[in-house]
């Protein structure tokens, strides 16, 4: 068990040194950051000696290496183009990203997982077959059109929700929320149905077909055999043994929903992490690009272990094989 | 039927008799094989197919074809702009999906919308298999550290949304390059970017197909005759994965497509002045709320029908080609 | 020919009696017919062997009685009674309280029959409990004698580990535990051994003849294992391309076999102490279901056959001490033909 945590948490820190390296590399060699930090008119002199002050001198590893204490400490540097603390910047948009992506992470598990388990266990249902294609349109359409669409009608035609923004919010002590006032939950209800579309049909497809293949299984048609109900083979025996698979990929889903969010927060104007890196990209701001970039990686890896740490506690067979198998690339 | 008739007669020349022998051999033994027969049992694919060929001839043909030139702007008039499609009152019936604010007809704009669609997809999907079958393949057969590097890549990689990748990659060209440069290889630029990121799944099937291959008899009795095992498996190892890999370039397809959608909507992929889909329909959403609703909404639906008829045909094949799932 | 006229023992009630069975598989290119015309019959404690080449249909047929074919697979024909009662037709919810309680089904590999993230008591507990008023702890205690009984040592601490944790002998160990394990009359025995090592065949065949005889459970002991059939049944039933062939007493059918199917198919059994020099072998294969040829589907690699076998399909007719399918033993097909 320790063994097999320590290994896991060698791989994400691995995970966030080739992450910090790049975003380092974006940050030293795309653009010259004194060019982007000081105006025109700065002299020689002062942009030597800025550049002896900021290291940008020292050797490559020293550098990396400064980047990276910085960055745990959460000093990502100064945007080019507010002048600001790329942190501050930050830790002002993080709620409103968290918030989204988390109501429509629930959202998407809420939806998405029934109606995967109906559509593997009724696989020739009328409702199953609406499921299906109402998941493939899901797929086929891209986020942005979707939120287009919802904004479209329930925004433009029948006016009922606001079309952009996140309402009123409160602060809780440096964290922002939506969901305490009216227009907040008000102005979170399309963005959110908007993220949690996409993820949810892939949940629901990624469910039916794990259940169809568990279904297949020996042990299955012998839990039949033994006379079981259909409730303890369908719910007890094939849903346990979907979930093992389901929940490595929902866990990698969920973390891309954060990501996903900055197409949302485009459409909606959301004032969160996606929007700010969005404008960083269409204004080539270097260390708010770095840095939403490690903080991104740092979802993910952290989401991942935890996925792994759940994997883990699911299948029995771990426990004991110290991974045998779960070693080799599938 | 047609097909064969041709071949039969064209067998009389010698030297390429053997090839069209070949050729429609093949020919028969696929209108003989379960794929053709599924697909004409199957009237959502054929409809799938019919939209996807649709859109292609749109997209190829569309200088013949369209029924105005939206970027010539000597056939523009501004006196045209806003007007809608033409089962709406003040309509003209000139425009039949009507016109955006610049006077372009809607149709035409979706004509050419679809080429930059299209071509961005076709491009980064070709681009994307060469790069994952080739990294699959050298990883597969050659092993080790190889191996293990193009594998724990793939690995950081895939935890991380394609979408997410490609607008690195393309920020970061927009940071590299001059503004003037970036506007002549957008394309490039785009095809890279869209293409890279999604090269994991062609390696990791090929990878798998290398490593089961390889380890098969003939491969050891080739090394031990002195043939070259590269060669010979490559023969072998190519001709079965065509069949994931076609499915997996079909999929990619439509993703590809909806990633460069989603790119130009947020105003990082093709520029203004070649729209695709996505750019048109991030330019008409400034008119969603004046009430000028099909700026945005045809080319919304233009992009959902073709991802969509894209997906179903990728759907279908890989049924097909994986009957255990049926 | 109806299942009656071949009951042989006579005294004892019969369990299980198969009549007409026919089985169908649709498929785009019309329907198979994987299990045709099958009539048999399986008496209280008895073990019938089903033996015969992979995709002889039979099991299928073992599916088919306790109700699991897979579909597309279906029963078109026929009838299946239980105790003279017909379970072929019953309700879902009615056929479910039968598997487990009154028949039970042991599969070919025990690897793939357990669910591998229960525990071994945890899957013996629920089958307790799904088909007995037994509590918890009840059905633990029972779970422990039962594993016991199987053969498993330790059987107080190994309850609680998972299926991975035992080797392939002893899951089939517990597979049997398992079907055997609310004592129903009959046990399915597919392929009991096929997967397993060859050292362990022997004794877990041994076992499950023990434990049926013990629990007072008849056993349909489907296999292509000749020899695991002349050790183990007290009948056997020989299928061939979805029809049986030869059905019979299994010392009759080994020592006297009528069938030319089933010589050529004894032929094949190595013996001790009998000088053979060479194994007889049946040449060709088994046709396939959509290729199965006019009258006897044995015929194109029948050394005796004749015109007749090659027109009409001959009905299983009797033999004296067995019952044949085959044209050889039938009074109007002899008097018809040339040979014989």
């Amino acid at each position: 068990m320790l063994a097999f945590i320590i290994r896991r948490l060698l791989q994400s820190i691995l995970v966030m040194l080739t992450v910090g390296l790049i975003a380092f590399a974006l940050f030293r060699f795309v653009g010259d950051p004194i060019n982007n930090m000081v105006g025109q008119d700065t002299s020689l002199a002062d942009r030597a000696a800025l550049r002896e002050s900021l290291g940008l001198n020292d050797p490559f590893l020293v550098q990396y290496g400064n980047y990276l204490i910085n960055a745990v400490q959460g000093q990502f540097g100064i945007s080019y183009q507010q002048r600001r603390p790329v942190a501050d910047l930050l830790v002002e948009r993080l709620p409103a990203t968290l918030e989204l992506s988390l109501v429509a992470a629930v959202l998407a598990l809420l939806v998405g997982v029934p109606m995967g388990v109906y559509t593997g266990l009724r696989r020739e249902g009328f409702l199953s077959k609406v499921f299906l294609v109402v998941s493939l349109i899901g797929i086929s359409l891209p986020t942005f059109l979707i939120g287009i669409l919802l904004i479209l009608v329930f925004g433009v035609m029948l006016q009922w929700l606001p079309t952009f923004g996140r309402g009123e919010v409160v602060d809780l002590g440096g964290w922002t929320t939506g969901m305490l006032t009216a227009s907040g939950i008000k102005a979170l209800i399309m963005p959110s149905i908007t993220l949690a579309l996409f993820q949810m049909t892939l949940i629901m497809r990624l469910v039916r077909s794990e259940m169809l293949e568990v279904l297949r299984t020996d042990y299955i048609k012998f839990a039949r055999a033994r006379g079981l109900t259909n409730r303890a083979v369908n719910f007890g025996h094939a849903l346990k043994n979907t979930m093992v698979p389901v929940i490595t990929i929902t866990g990698l889903q969920l973390g891309s929903i954060i990501a996903f969010a900055i197409i949302t927060e485009s459409v909606f104007q959301w004032p969160g992490m996606g929007l700010l890196f969005i404008q960083a990209i269409n204004e080539v701001d270097i260390p708010v690009m770095a840095s939403y970039l490690i903080l991104i990686a740092f979802f993910f890896v952290t989401i991942n272990l935890i996925v792994d740490l759940l994997y883990y506690a699911v299948d029995p067979r771990l426990r004991v094989d110290k991974l045998v198998a779960g070693g080799h690339g599938s | 039927m047609a097909v064969e008739q041709r071949g039969m007669e064209v067998k009389v020349d010698a030297p390429s008799a053997g090839l069209w022998a070949h050729t429609v051999d093949g020919l028969r033994r696929f209108f003989d094989g379960d794929i053709w027969y599924s697909f004409k049992r199957s009237p959502v694919t054929i409809l799938s197919a019919v939209i996807t060929v649709l859109f292609m001839s749109a997209a190829l043909f569309a200088p013949l074809v369209a029924p105005h030139d939206p970027f010539d702007l000597a056939q523009v008039d501004l006196l045209d702009s806003f007007l809608p499609p033409i089962w709406v009152e003040g309509s003209d019936p000139r425009f039949l999906l009507g016109t955006d604010d610049q006077g372009r007809d809607v149709l035409s704009t979706l004509m050419y919308g679809s080429r930059i669609s299209l071509g961005v997809g076709f491009a980064s999907v070709i681009f994307s298999l060469f790069l994952g079958v080739g990294l699959g393949l050298v990883s597969g057969y050659v092993g080790g550290t190889v191996d293990a590097v193009i594998m724990r890549i793939a690995d950081v990689q895939l935890s991380f949304p394609a979408i997410l990748i490609a607008l690195l990659i393309d920020g970061v060209a927009r940071g590299v390059l001059p503004r003037d440069l970036h506007g002549e290889i957008w394309f490039y630029v785009l095809v890279f970017a869209i293409g890279f990121s999604g090269w994991v799944q062609y390696a990791r099937t090929v990878r798998g197909s290398t490593l089961v291959e390889k380890n098969k008899e003939y491969v050891q009795a080739a090394r031990i005759i002195g043939i070259r095992p590269a060669l010979i498996m490559l023969r072998h190892v190519l001709p079965n994965v065509m069949g994931p890999v076609l499915v997996i370039a079909t999929i990619h397809l439509a993703i590809a497509i909806i990633t460069e959608a989603t790119l130009s909507f947020l105003g990082v992929g093709v520029p203004l002045t070649s729209p695709s889909l996505g750019t048109l329909v991030r330019v008409g959403q400034d008119f969603l709320f004046s009430g000028e609703w099909w700026i945005t909404v045809f080319p919304g639906i233009a992009l959902a029908v073709l991802v969509l008829a894209v997906n179903l045909l990728g759907d279908w094949l890989r049924d097909v080609l994986n009957p255990k799932l049926r | 020919m109806s299942a009656g006229a071949m009951s042989d023992g006579g005294k004892k009630r019969p369990l299980l009696q198969v009549e007409d069975l026919r089985i169908e598989i649709p498929n785009r290119r019309g329907t198979l017919i994987a299990v045709d015309g099958v009539s048999f019959q399986i008496d209280e404690g008895e073990v019938l062997g089903v033996v015969g080449e992979s995709g002889a249909g039979k099991s299928l047929t073992g599916s088919a009685v306790i109700g699991l074919l897979e579909p597309p697979c279906h029963v078109a024909g026929g009838q299946i009674l239980l105790e003279g009662r017909r379970i072929d037709s019953l309700p879902y919810e009615e056929m479910r309280r039968i598997r487990g309680r009154e028949i039970g089904m042991v599969f070919q590999d025990p690897l793939t029959s357990l669910n591998p993230l229960y525990t071994i008591g945890r899957q013996l507990g629920e089958t307790i409990r799904t088909h007995t008023d037994m509590g918890e702890s009840a059905a633990r205690r029972r779970s422990i004698e039962l594993l016991q009984e199987v053969g498993i040592p330790a059987a107080e601490r190994r309850i609680d580990q998972y299926p991975h944790e035992f080797s392939g002998g002893m899951r089939q160990r517990v597979v049997i535990a398992l079907a055997l394990a609310v004592n129903p009359r009959l046990v399915i025995a597919d392929e009991p051994t096929t997967a397993l090592d060859v050292s362990i065949q022997a004794q877990i065949i041994a076992l499950l003849k023990k434990l049926c005889r013990e629990h007072g459970a008849a056993v349909m002991l489907i296999t292509h294992d000749m020899g695991v059939i002349a050790e183990t049944a007290d009948r056997v039933a020989v299928m061939y391309a979805g029809r049986i062939a030869e059905i019979g007493p299994v010392a009759e059918v080994i020592r006297n076999a009528r069938h030319p199917y089933t010589h050529g198919l004894m032929g094949s059994i190595p013996l001790v102490g009998h000088d053979v020099t060479r194994l007889a072998q049946i040449d060709g294969a088994m046709p396939r279901l959509n290729a199965i040829p006019q009258g006897c589907a044995f015929n194109p690699r029948c050394t005796k056959a004749f015109d007749l076998c090659r027109q009409e399909r001959p009905e299983l007719v009797s033999t004296g001490a067995t019952h044949a399918a085959c044209w050889l033993y039938d009074e109007g097909g002899r008097r018809d033909g040339t040979h014989g």
